[in-house]
């Protein structure tokens, strides 16, 4: 975009200055008079019955101001149960998480009692004592295995361990199959990861006796959820709660959930009267924060002789976890999102979510697109391979091409909007990235490592991923007497540069200096309704509210100071924190002038005949997503003794649409690139048949360090989306969606001398070995 | 309160003397005695480097010591690194200028233990300061920004050395 002041440059962001000299503000930071401390008493078992909890000795210790259960919040409850539910038709059944627990507990790492005391080692002290007597129940850890006859209960409730089950597709599937000239089969799965954001959960509350106003500081991703589920559950109107969310250290979706410790926490500080804080430790994070992606597929694709796809079929199974702290969307997305890029004559996903011993499942950066990424990409492998066709000219035979574009899907979303495909280059797309990592040229280097007993491959995998999730973002904008421009939004930071987005969106209209503009979001006072971040979203909805808001605010700054400089709107523009007369430097009026003239005067009527207040309010709305897409390309080297894997190269191109602020768009799919290549290669979330989570901390369970993680090469393309005014499409979970595809795939390449095979991440060296081992044995 | 115990230390070349419980780890003494808070906690067991701070001039984890350990030595904290208040340590400006920093939380270990390194090694290849940040823990940046500011900042740094 050229001729712009501000807007798509890499503008440097607003966020560091404090964050780089220790001066952020992050839930942890505040430190309150009187202030209290809280820690939690968890489940130590994956399925239990609590038939006593003893407070008595923790309550009496020094420093210990009080222990809470759920009784003892009852009274004060007007809703024990967080409803957070997104509608389906879906469910079989409620399970909504209580407070506190009641009399079961149905994951390691619920919480059962809240101890509040002078600091966090008492606190920590207290909980130790907190005598609880559990009667161990059959837990179930295994999705697939919690839908057998006879497997036993995950809640003692519950009828049976479906949550959920429903289907999607179009065409005629079954003719379609029983006529194919090939049909291939892959069962395949993806095991489950924490988002692992470096700041844990927490919470920081106190009660304003004289307001008669709770407030709640969270590193949450949505404050205006968070306030309305305390509204719910507390039974407080809404001038009685304010939710604020301070500077967060990463979200990555489990930060969106409302927790059991948030109203825990509220309801702690309520009722002692002094401000209270919990500080998630590491260990709870890897026990009770939400994690994603265990998935089982049993998936076949038709193809014609020339590797065309005739049609696509399966089920899969996905664990829900012990509770519904979101939704079905995980699954619906990943049922959803499998045979998007492509052309698919026919479709079928029979799909039901399975409830387990385990912490509950929400969207993880990603949010259920890897995984059926994941299958559809493995699958044009397979059929790749078994018709002797290139790997990416068998996709270059079945990706829509961009001349098809919009095109519609004979699948709905969630909301029930048809899915179309709204712009982009696919093919362009997977060309520009098969170029950077010369992959015609990789047979010789293949053939060549080969000969100095190297084994090298490259893999590519295609994806799009719906963004943009509406309906809506509330953005205003206002000029106060200052002259400074505010913005408020519901929208919420947790790293991805929103304040410096919406800046330069609104100073490119509104004078074109971004120091002059002040970003208000994470506050549920600064704005009636929220929805807050989520599915790479804040962009399309938030940035295209900012951009009419300001366009609005700007024709009426125009009008105004045209009215008192007595020039004509069309000679005027603003410049900095000034309006002025083109050509006439000297014929100015400063912004806060304008603002002032429209704030008002008792008696005096406005300049021009305008509204009061130099400001707008907008809610840009939006139904349909916007599909990003992108081409990941991977050169690996894996050493077939130790099983471990190396990047030679990394490449990934992309189409956001209009890109806002380059250098923030890199930030996010690299960082994404990096969640997703910790998934396939490192992360693994391990649980024992009790559903005891045994790896909970960084020793065991590995992110990715900086000497792992290659350079990533990134290509941008830029098709704007028609769907909004920016035609900006999401950024922020684009880098994860890809990689598991793409990397498995080089994997498989590298070691095609051994034809191993690979069906499932994380991939890990032992893993790696073990198949190369039973493939030569086989071999003899 | 446990026990407790007095000690005197220098924090950013200011002298603190404090009475501070034994079992307060680092960390904890920092962030709250006083007040300190650009110190993060990631971890408290040693993995991701986000509580880094300088101990006489040497990175050290700050979750993994006891206050009353420190007694007598000097601490350089992220609030400390700037020259001034006006004016951020090139370090800073290039974690700014390269994107180094998203949601900033892991930015405080990232700098105390590249200023360590770049004192040491003034010339770095990205391999060498990729080796360097590997017990730091970054969810967002992917590194690459990070790397890219380490090897800014050392230019700098040298840049201004020769000046
Ligand atoms: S908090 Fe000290 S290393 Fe993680
Ligand atoms: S910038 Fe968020 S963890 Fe590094």
């Amino acid at each position: 975009m050229s001729g712009w002041k501000v807007f798509g440059s890499r503008a440097k962001r607003l966020e560091d200055p404090a964050l780089l000299t220790g001066q952020g503000r992050f839930v942890d930071d505040i430190i309150l008079p009187e202030m209290l401390h809280a820690a939690f008493v968890r489940s130590p078992h994956g399925h239990a019955k609590i038939s006593r909890i003893d407070v008595e000795q923790a309550q009496t210790m020094d420093g210990v101001q009080a222990v809470y259960t759920l009784n003892d919040f009852r009274p004060h409850l007007t809703n024990e149960h967080l409803v957070v539910g997104l509608p389906s038709p879906a469910y079989k059944q409620e399970l909504d998480r209580p407070a506190l627990a009641n009399d079961e507990v149905v994951y390691v790492g619920k919480p059962v009692a809240i101890v509040v005391a002078d600091t966090r080692y008492i606190a920590e002290d207290a909980a130790a004592m907190v005598m609880v007597d559990y009667d161990i129940l059959p837990a179930v850890a295994d999705c697939r295995a919690a839908l057998e006859d006879g497997a036993p209960l995950a809640h003692s409730t519950s009828p049976h361990n479906i949550l959920a089950q429903f289907d999607m597709g179009y065409g005629e599937v079954d003719s379609v199959f029983a006529n194919a000239p090939h049909v291939y089969s892959e069962s395949m799965w993806q095991h489950r990861g924490g988002s692992q954001s470096i700041e844990c959960r927490g919470a920081v509350s106190f009660y304003d006796p004289i307001e008669d106003l709770v407030t709640l500081y969270s590193a949450t991703q949505a404050a205006h959820t968070a306030k309305n589920i305390l509204i719910d559950m507390l039974g407080l109107d809404e001038n009685q709660i304010r939710v604020i969310i301070p500077d967060v250290g990463g979200g990555f979706g489990p930060k969106l959930v409302f927790y059991q410790e948030d109203v825990a926490v509220v309801l702690a500080a309520k009722l002692l009267g002094r401000p209270v804080k919990w500080a998630e430790d590491r260990r709870e994070h890897f026990i009770s924060t939400t994690q994603e992606r265990d998935q089982f597929w049993d998936v076949e694709i038709a193809v014609d002789n020339d590797g065309k796809i005739l049609g696509l079929r399966g089920s899969m199974i996905h664990d829900h976890g012990a509770y519904t702290a979101r939704g079905i969307n995980l699954a619906f997305n990943s049922a959803l999102i499998v045979s998007l890029p492509y052309d698919v004559p026919c479709y079928y996903m029979d799909v039901v979510l399975a409830v387990t011993n385990k912490v509950p499942v929400t969207p993880v950066r990603g949010a259920g697109h890897p995984q059926g990424i994941f299958v559809m990409e493995r699958l044009l492998d397979r059929a790749a391979r078994e018709l002797g066709i290139d790997r990416p000219e068998i996709r270059r035979r079945n990706l829509i091409p961009t001349e098809q574009l919009p095109y519609t899907k004979g699948l709905k979303t969630r909301g029930d909007a048809p899915v179309i495909l709204d712009s982009g280059d696919y093919l362009a797309c997977m060309e520009d990235a098969l170029e950077r990592i010369d992959f015609t040229g990789f047979l010789e280097r293949q053939k060549k490592a080969l000969q100095e007993g190297r084994y090298i491959g490259v893999g590519v995998a295609n994806y799009v991923k719906g963004t943009g999730r509406g309906p809506f973002e509330t953005v205003t904008v206002r000029i106060g007497p200052s002259g400074k421009i505010m913005v408020y939004s519901g929208a919420a930071a947790m790293g991805q540069s929103t304040q410096t987005m919406l800046t330069q969106i609104v100073a490119e209209h509104l004078g074109g200096d971004m120091e002059n503009v002040e970003v208000v979001i994470g506050d549920s006072s600064v704005v009636p309704m929220g929805i807050g971040g989520s599915a790479s979203r804040q962009t399309v909805t938030a940035g295209s509210s900012a951009l009419l808001a300001a366009r609005e605010v700007q024709d009426k700054a125009l009008k105004v100071a045209a009215h008192m400089l007595e020039a004509s709107e069309e000679d005027l523009e603003i410049d900095g924190n000034e309006i002025r007369v083109k050509g006439v430097p000297d014929l100015k009026v400063g912004l806060g002038k304008v603002a002032h003239a429209v704030a008002g005067t008792p008696g005096y009527a406005l300049p021009g005949g305008i509204e009061p207040g130099m400001e707008a309010t907008k809610n840009f709305m939006v139904d349909d997503l916007t599909f990003v897409n992108g081409t990941a390309a991977v050169e690996v080297e894996v050493d077939p003794e130790t099983g471990k894997v190396s990047f030679l190269k990394y490449v990934i191109v992309h189409d956001c649409g209009t890109v806002v602020n380059p250098m923030i768009v890199e930030g996010q799919v690299i960082g994404g690139t990096a969640h997703g290549i910790g998934n396939t290669l490192f992360e693994w979330m391990g649980y024992d048949e009790t559903a005891q989570p045994i790896t909970t901390n960084f020793a065991e369970y590995l992110l990715v360090s900086a000497p792992e993680m290659p350079h990533i090469q990134m290509g941008h393309m830029e098709s704007p989306t028609p769907l909004n005014p920016l035609g900006v499409k999401g950024v922020g979970e684009c880098g994860v969606v890809p990689a598991p595809a793409a990397i498995i795939s080089a994997v498989e390449n590298a070691l095609s001398p051994f034809g191993v095979f690979f069906d499932h991440v994380p991939l890990r060296p032992p893993e790696i070995v073990e198949k190369i081992q039973s493939a030569k044995a086989l071999a003899g | 309160m446990g026990e407790t115990r007095k000690i005197s230390l220098s924090v950013n070349g200011k002298t603190y003397e404090e009475e501070v419980e034994v079992r307060f780890t680092l960390a904890d003494f920092l962030r709250q005695q006083p007040g300190l808070t650009g110190t993060h906690l990631g971890c408290e067991h040693g993995v991701c480097g986000a509580c880094t701070i300088l101990l006489n001039g040497r990175s050290a984890r700050s979750c993994l010591m006891l206050a009353v350990q420190v007694d007598g030595q000097e601490i350089t904290t992220i609030e400390g690194i700037a020259p001034s208040e006006d004016e951020m340590h090139p370090l800073q400006e290039a974690f700014r200028d390269n994107h180094g920093l998203q949601c900033g939380f892991c930015t405080p270990g990232m700098l105390t233990t590249l200023i360590e390194f770049l004192g040491d090694n003034p010339d770095p290849t990205e391999q060498e300061v990729r080796e360097a940040i590997s017990g730091n823990l970054c969810r967002c940046t992917g590194y690459q920004g990070i790397v890219a500011a380490a090897l800014d900042a050392a230019q700098r740094l040298r840049e201004a050395k020769g000046a």
